[in-house]
């Protein structure tokens, strides 16, 4: 399992979680767990999933979503789990 | 399971207080690649470090990418030239061939900079050490990545006095013909005093004979990430003060030690170290003197500085020892001025002066840094300033160094850009006293004792 951390933040609209989750289900990306809050109309999710089913490169992937940010006018990055748990836990 | 609030904590760390890993430094030997012919030497030199260093700048972007987090520099650093030469060159000029090749070879890997055109002489200088010396001035000019160093005593040894003298000589050269570019060459020049050999950070990097074929050294940075940190203990006492530095710089280290370990494995080469410097930027927020002033000081510089900078730097060491294993280089808190906002606004207030930098440096990494002189100030006076900066590293049994920069044509009162990670800054006065007839002694300063200590 490679677990990795999509994170999106921007102004809220209709259809956000739907667009990104089209993305990730063509590109056989499996979503582990999803949060999200809405603070002062500004859109906050973070999700984790699983990227060993996608033949796509990793860094493929973070330049599309990032792309499919600026089509819907939000900020999507996705990174690897690891960097958060070196971080975070000892 | 991470939590939405420590991701998002990160991410506020990489993008709003510029957390970054600074320099991905492959160090590379280059003792298998010496011949005493010249033109043999430079082909093996250029060789050796494409392929060795082939992958470097990708392996980089591919952790970028990765992990999200930016690698602002990868480069390389090399054994010291002056050995790497000792048999080939005859004179000053073949060694500006091999810092020549040094250059084309950095340019053909695409790193940011290359180090290790260096002697070390903390003890007298061999002929080969003081041709590569005297070849600084021209190999600088000619060059556009490559770094130098001259490590001109130790704790050990004492301080090398006939070196230090040359090098004031250089510095100055070096100012003059680099004019045209505000005498840029002497940013690209370090001294120091007790050099480690597995400093990963410009200008002083160089890969020491004591080190393995080829190895992986990383610089982590994070000031504006300390200073966020601090904003939200104002007031509070020393002991929540120090735990705060101390989990900012484990956090932070640990992003060095994950990002180390990665490129290691993707290169195929050992992991040597993290060092676990503070080094800030010219960006606004990405300064060590902001830290100062977040922790009580007007600006950097007030009565306080020291004291302040001892604790952060140490705090720094304690948070970051824990994050990873292997820790080295110079870790600590670095102090440029021209590459750091907040310095730059103490010495325009005139809050901070030369003198209580030399303080300054007592208690923390490196030393007298991208500091801006006047033009005309005498080599001699050059050579004292960088005596007086190697005494203190070799009496603390630490590293210290200088780099310094005499502006050709400027004075007290102008400034100076530099461009890019290394900013700008206002010339500072230097003490106008003379010390020629110190610096003129033939000889070297003994080693100090280690003990009585007082």
């Amino acid at each position: 399992m490679k677990k990795t951390i999509i994170t999106v933040v921007g102004k809220d609209t209709v259809g956000i979680i739907a667009k990104v989750c089209t993305y990730l289900a063509e590109n056989g990306i499996n979503i582990l767990d999803i949060s999200q809050t809405i603070v002062q109309e500004y859109f906050n999710m973070m999700m984790i999933a699983d990227v060993s089913g996608t033949e796509k490169q990793f860094g493929t992937i973070c330049d599309e979503l990032d792309a499919l940010g600026k089509e819907i006018g939000v900020m999507i990055k996705c990174q690897r789990e690891e960097i958060f748990d070196s971080m975070h836990r000892i | 399971m991470i939590s939405q609030y420590e991701v998002l904590e990160t991410n506020e760390m990489i993008e709003k207080e510029n957390l970054d890993v600074r320099t991905i430094t492959l160090g590379i030997s280059l003792l298998d690649c010496i011949d005493s012919d010249l033109g043999k030497l430079k082909n093996n030199i250029y060789n050796k470090i494409t392929t060795t260093a082939e992958k470097l700048v990708e392996t980089g972007q591919y952790i970028e990418k990765k992990y999200g987090i930016p690698i602002v520099n990868k480069r390389v650093s090399v054994t010291p030239i002056a050995m790497v030469g000792g048999s080939a060159c005859k004179t000053s000029d073949d060694f500006v061939e091999i810092a020549k090749t040094l250059d084309e070879a950095a340019h053909k890997v695409g790193v940011n900079f290359i180090g290790g055109y260096s002697a070390l002489v903390s003890k007298g200088m061999t002929a080969a050490d003081e041709l590569l010396i005297r070849s600084i001035p021209k190999a600088l000019a000619s060059t556009e990545l490559v770094c130098s160093s001259v490590n001109v005593g130790s704790t050990k040894t004492g301080i090398d006095m006939d070196a230090v003298r040359l090098v004031g000589e250089m510095v100055k050269e070096t100012a003059e013909l680099t004019k045209d570019n505000d005498s840029l060459g002497c940013a690209k020049f370090v001294v120091f005093c007790n050099a480690p050999d597995d400093n990963p950070f410009m200008a002083g990097a160089f890969h020491g004979v004591t080190e393995a074929d080829a190895i992986i050294n990383v610089g982590v940075s994070g000031p504006g990430v300390v200073k966020t940190a601090l904003e939200k203990v104002r007031g509070e006492s020393f002991e929540v003060l120090c735990e705060t530095i101390k989990k900012t710089a484990f956090k932070v280290t640990r992003v060095g030690q994950l990002v180390a370990k990665e490129a290691s494995e993707k290169l195929n080469v050992p992991f040597g170290i993290i060092d676990l410097s503070l080094a800030p930027t010219p960006a606004i927020g990405d300064s060590v003197a902001d830290i100062l002033c977040e922790i009580g000081l007007e600006y950097a510089g007030a009565p306080g500085t020291t004291a302040a900078l001892a604790l952060l730097n140490d705090q720094v060491k304690k948070g970051g020892v824990m994050a990873s294993s292997y820790v080295g280089g110079l870790s600590g808190a670095f102090i440029p001025v021209s590459e750091d906002q907040g310095m730059i606004n103490a010495v325009t207030a005139g809050a901070l002066t030369l003198e209580k930098l030399e303080a300054m440096t007592c208690v923390c990494s490196v030393g007298l840094d991208m500091i801006a002189i006047p033009g005309d100030t005498k080599s001699t006076t050059i050579a004292g300033i960088i005596a007086d900066e190697m005494a203190i590293g070799m009496v603390n049994q630490k590293t210290t160094a200088v780099r310094i920069i005499p502006v050709i044509g400027k004075d007290v009162g102008d400034t100076v850009e530099f461009g890019g990670l290394l900013g700008y800054a206002p010339i500072m006065p230097v003490n106008k006293y003379d010390c020629s007839a110190f610096v003129n002694r033939k000889g070297r300063i003994p080693a100090p004792i280690h003990s009585f200590k007082n």
